[in-house]
C-alpha cells in the first residue's frame, strides 16, 4: 500500500514504531496498519487456497482419479477448506475490516488493547505457514477440514497434529481479535456517542465477537482433546478404547455452526456500510436490522446439531434443530428485505462496491433459500454430504462473504491508499466472479441431488459434463482475480488521487485525511449521531435538488 | 390511462406465484424414485423448490428493478429520499417469512413422519434401558414387530473401502445388496473403521455407519432396478470408489437368488 504520511503526522520527536513501508512488516500497534496486514495476508492465502481450489476441479475434470495421488486429493480439500475458512475469510472479515474501521466508528484513535491486537495477527502468519509447508515436510492432513474421528485419528499423524497447532493458533488468534472488539465498542466509545448511533457494522462484530468469545474455545478443547487421542492414545473419541466419535461431531459443530456466522456476520455489516453510500438513502430500519443481528446470534449457537441429521440423533433433537435452524431464516430475511428497501427510491451509483454487494445479496439468497430447505432433517437425509451442501455453503461463504470483501476493498481503497481503483477493471472483475461463481457453484446443486457425493477424487462417469462445466467456471474465476490483482497494484502506484471523502460518506472514517494519520484525527474525533443521514425528506425530494448534507459531507 | 400500481404489483405477484407453482410441477431435479418414502420426499421437495423459486425469482426481480429504475443518471446529484424505515412494512416481511418457515418446518415434520422417521422414537427408550442402544434415522418398524411385518433382516459392514451385507436368515454374504420389491427391508449397520454412510440416490435414504454405534435404516424397495450404493462420509484415499450396488428385484427373482445362494436348508425359510 502506500506510505503517504500526511504533514500532520510528521513530527520532530523519533517515532516508536517504524513509519515507512517497513511498517507492514512490523510488530505495529497501528489499528489501521495492523486491519491492513490482515487484509492482505489474508489474500495471500486466498490465492493460495484458491490455487488448491484449481487443483480439486481439475481432478474433478474427469471421473476417474488421475490428476493426483488419492491422499494427496484429501490433504488438498483439508487444506483448501482450512485456509479458506482460517485464514482467509474470519480473518479478513473479522480482523481486516474490524481493526480497521472498528476505532473510526466508535471515534477512538485505537483498539483497547494495540498490543494484543498486535498479537493476534502476527499468530496468523506462522499458522498458516505451519499448515502450508506441513505438506511439504509431513504430508498434511487427511480428514477434511472437520477432521473427523476415527479417521483424523488412524490417517497419519504427523500432518493432523500441525493442522490442529495450526487451527489453534488461529483460533486464539480469533479469541484475542473478539476480546478486542467487544472492548472497543463498549467502553471506547466517544463520549456522547450513544450505542444505537453506531454504524451497523460495530453491531455485527458486537455479535461475531459474543460469537466467537463463546464458541471458539470449544473447538480448542476439542482439538486438544482430539490431540490426546492421537498423541497419547487416549480414548475420548476413539471408538476401539470406549470413546464417542459423535461427541466430537457435537462438540466440532458448537463452534463451526457458529463459524458460519462469524463469516458472514460481519459481511453483513459491511454491506449496511456501503449501501446506504452509493444508494444515498439511509439504512432501512437500523433498530430491526440491530435486533436481528442479536437474534442470529442467539439462534446461531443453538443449531448446531443440523450438520449431524445422519449421524444418528434421537427424534426430539432433529425437530428442534431443524425449527432452530429454520427460524433463522427470519432476521436473516428482515435484514434482506431492509437492504432492498434501502436501495428503493435511491439514487444508485452502479460501481463495482454497489455491484458486488448486490451480487452478494443474490447469491445469498439462493445459498439461504437452500439452507432452508437443508434445515427440513427429511430433505437434509438425500443431500446431506453431497455436492448440494457444498454448492449450498459456497453460496453463503463464497457468493456471500467473499463477495462483500471484494465490495468492502473497492469502497475503502481510497480511504486505505488515497488512490481510486479504476472502475472499468472492477466491473469486469464482478463480471468474471459474478458469471464464473454461478456457473461453478449452480450446477453442483444438480450433482448432489443425483447422486454425487462431497469429497470425492472419482465420480459416476454420468456427472462427467456437469463436473466440467462446474470446472470451467472455476476456471473463469481464476481469471477474475486478474484485473483485480492489476487494478489493486497500478491504481496504488498511478492511481487518481482520491481526496479524504470520494464518495461523500457520512461515517467518521471518511472525516479525516486519505490515509488517515496515526491516531486518526488530528484535532478532536468527530461525533457523528447520524450515520446514515443520507437522502433528501420526501416533501423536499425533487429530481435536481441537492441535498444540504452532499456539501457539508464533501470536506472533513 | 396510467394502470394503477397496486394491480401491477397483485398481477406480477400471481405471475411469480403461478409460475413458482409451474417449476415446482414440471422440473425435475431427482433421480428416479424407487422407495416406499421416496415419493413422499419428492412431494416435500417440490414444495421447498416451488417456495424457494418465489422467493429467489421475487428478490432478484425486484434487485433488478431497482437497480435500473433507481440508478443514477448523469443529470442526477441529489441524494435518494430519507425513508429510514417503515415500520408496518417491517412487521409484514418478518411475519411472512416466519409463516412460510413454520408451515415449511411443519409439513417436513409430517413428511418426515409419513418416512417412518419419527418411529425410533418409542423404540430409543424401549432399547435405551437395555445393554444396546441402536441409533436409526428412517426406520418403517421396530425391531419388536419386525417378524409381523416380514421384515427382511440385513446386517451391513462397512469398512474401508467396502460394503459387506450379510443375510442372517440365509448365512449369505454379498458384495450386493439384493432386496425384493414391496418387502420391508431393515439394514443393522455396523463401522469396522472409520466413520461411513450409507447412501441410495434412488431410495431418498442415507444414515451413517459409525463405529462403536450401531445405527439402523428401514426402507422398502418399490421398482426392480439396480441402483448405486454411495459412501457419502469421507474415509480416507479410496472414499470416491467406495460403492456398491443395490440390486431390487421382483419377489420371484429374489426367491430364486436367495435360494441360490443360501448356505443352509432352504426350508428353514
Amino acid at each position: 500500500m502506500t506510505v503517504a504520511t500526511s504533514p500532520q503526522v510528521v513530527a520532530p520527536k523519533p517515532r516508536l514504531q517504524p513509519t515507512g513501508w517497513l511498517r507492514y512488516f512490523s510488530f505495529s500497534v497501528d489499528h489501521k496498519v495492523i486491519g491492513l496486514q490482515y487484509l492482505v495476508c489474508g489474500f495471500i492465502f486466498y490465492l493460495i487456497g484458491g490455487l488448491l481450489a484449481g487443483a480439486i476441479r481439475t481432478e474433478l475434470v474427469s471421473p476417474m482419479s488421475d490428476f493426483m495421488a488419492r491422499d494427496v486429493y484429501n490433504q488438498v480439500l483439508t487444506m483448501h477448506g482450512t485456509i479458506m475458512i482460517f485464514l482467509w475469510i474470519v480473518p479478513v472479515v473479522n480482523g481486516a475490516f474490524g481493526n480497521y474501521l472498528i476505532p473510526f466508528y466508535v471515534g477512538a484513535r485505537d483498539m483497547a488493547f494495540p498490543r494484543l491486537n498486535a498479537v493476534a495477527f502476527w499468530l496468523i502468519p506462522p499458522a498458516g505457514l505451519l499448515l502450508i509447508t506441513s505438506y511439504f515436510l509431513t504430508g498434511a492432513a487427511q480428514s477434511g477440514w472437520t477432521a473427523y474421528p476415527p479417521l483424523s485419528i488412524t490417517t497419519p499423524a504427523a500432518g493432523q497434529i500441525v493442522w490442529i497447532l495450526s487451527v489453534l493458533l488461529l483460533g486464539g488468534s480469533s479469541i484475542f481479535g473478539g476480546i478486542n472488539f467487544i472492548a472497543t465498542i463498549l467502553k471506547l466509545r466517544r463520549p456522547g456517542l450513544k450505542l444505537m448511533q453506531l454504524p451497523m457494522y460495530c453491531w455485527a462484530m458486537l455479535g461475531t465477537s459474543l460469537l466467537v468469545v463463546l464458541s471458539t474455545p470449544v473447538l480448542a478443547g476439542t482439538l486438544v482433546l482430539l490431540s490426546f487421542d492421537i498423541i497419547a492414545h487416549t480414548g475420548f473419541f476413539n471408538p476401539t478404547l470406549g470413546g464417542n466419535v459423535v461427541v466430537y461431531q457435537h462438540l466440532f459443530w458448537f463452534y463451526s455452526h457458529p463459524a458460519v456466522y462469524i463469516m458472514v456476520l460481519p459481511a453483513f455489516g459491511l454491506v449496511s456500510e456501503i449501501l446506504p453510500v452509493h444508494a444515498r438513502k439511509p439504512l432501512f430500519g437500523y433498530t430491526t436490522m440491530v435486533y436481528s443481528i442479536m437474534a442470529i446470534v442467539f439462534l446461531g449457537l443453538i443449531v448446531w446439531a443440523h450438520h449431524m441429521f445422519t449421524s444418528g440423533t434421537p427424534p426430539w433433537m432433529r425437530l428442534f434443530f431443524t425449527i432452530a435452524t429454520a427460524f433463522i431464516a427470519v432476521p436473516t430475511g428482515i435484514k434482506f428485505f431492509n437492504w432492498l428497501a434501502t436501495l428503493w427510491g435511491g439514487r444508485i451509483s452502479l460501481n463495482s462496491a454497489l455491484l458486488f454487494s448486490c451480487g452478494f445479496i443474490v447469491n445469498f439468497v439462493l445459498g439461504g433459500i437452500t439452507g432452508v430447505a437443508l434445515a427440513q432433517v427429511p430433505f437434509d437425509i438425500h443431500v446431506h454430504d453431497t455436492y448440494f451442501v457444498v454448492a449450498h455453503f459456497h453460496y453463503i461463504v463464497f457468493g456471500g462473504s467473499v463477495f462483500v470483501i471484494f465490495a468492502s476493498v473497492y469502497h475503502w481503497y481510497p480511504k486505505f491508499t488515497g488512490r481510486m481503483l479504476n472502475e472499468n477493471l472492477g466491473r469486469l472483475h464482478f463480471a468474471l466472479t459474478f458469471i464464473g461463481f454461478n456457473l461453478c457453484f449452480g450446477p453442483q446443486h444438480w450433482l448432489g441431488l443425483n447422486g454425487m457425493p462431497r469429497r470425492v477424487a472419482e465420480y459416476d462417469p454420468q456427472f462427467t459434463l456437469i463436473n466440467q462445466i462446474s470446472s470451467a467456471g472455476a476456471l473463469l474465476m481464476a481469471i477474475s482475480t486478474l484485473p483485480f490483482l492489476w487494478n489493486v497494484i497500478q491504481s496504488a502506484i498511478a492511481g487518481p488521487p482520491a481526496g479524504d471523502n470520494p464518495w461523500n460518506a457520512l461515517t467518521p472514517e471518511w472525516l479525516t485525511s486519505s490515509p488517515p494519520p496515526v491516531e486518526n484525527w488530528t484535532g478532536e474525533a468527530p461525533l457523528v449521531e447520524e450515520p446514515y443521514g443520507y437522502g433528501v425528506p420526501v416533501e423536499d425530494f425533487d429530481l435536481t435538488a441537492i441535498s444540504g448534507r452532499d456539501l457539508w459531507s464533501s470536506g472533513k | 390511462m396510467q394502470i394503477p400500481s397496486t394491480i401491477i404489483t397483485l398481477v406480477i405477484g400471481m405471475v411469480l406465484v403461478l409460475g413458482g407453482m409451474w417449476v415446482g410441477q414440471n422440473i425435475n431435479l431427482l433421480p428416479i424414485d424407487a422407495s416406499v418414502n421416496a415419493p413422499i420426499y419428492d412431494e416435500l421437495f417440490q414444495v421447498l423448490f416451488t417456495i424457494g423459486t418465489i422467493l429467489f425469482v421475487g428478490i432478484l426481480g425486484l434487485l433488478v428493478f431497482s437497480l435500473i429504475r433507481f440508478r443514477r443518471r448523469a443529470d442526477q446529484i441529489g441524494d435518494g429520499v430519507a425513508i429510514e424505515g417503515n415500520l408496518p412494512l417491517e412487521i409484514f416481511w418478518t411475519a411472512v417469512p416466519a409463516v412460510v418457515v413454520l408451515f415449511v418446518g411443519l409439513y417436513s415434520y409430517d413428511i418426515y413422519d409419513r418416512m417412518g422417521g419419527m418411529v425410533p422414537l418409542a423404540h430409543d427408550h424401549m432399547a435405551g434401558a437395555s445393554e444396546e442402544r441402536v441409533w436409526g434415522g428412517i426406520s418403517s418398524g421396530s425391531i419388536a414387530n419386525e417378524a409381523a411385518a416380514n421384515t427382511l433382516p440385513i446386517d451391513v459392514t462397512a469398512m474401508q473401502f467396502a460394503f459387506l451385507f450379510h443375510y442372517p436368515q440365509g448365512e449369505i454374504l454379498s458384495g450386493e445388496l439384493h432386496v425384493p420389491a414391496g418387502r420391508p427391508v431393515t439394514l443393522h449397520m455396523e463401522a469396522k473403521d472409520v466413520i461411513h454412510a450409507f447412501w441410495v440416490p434412488e431410495f431418498r435414504l442415507k444414515q451413517d455407519v459409525i463405529p462403536g454405534q450401531p445405527t439402523q435404516l428401514s426402507f422398502t424397495p418399490t421398482r426392480p432396478g439396480r441402483y448405486p450404493i454411495v459412501c457419502a462420509e469421507l474415509c480416507g484415499p479410496y472414499h470416491g470408489g467406495m460403492r456398491s450396488t443395490v440390486v431390487v428385484e421382483e419377489p420371484e427373482a429374489w426367491d430364486e437368488w436367495f435360494n441360490n445362494n443360501s448356505t443352509i436348508d432352504v426350508s428353514t425359510t
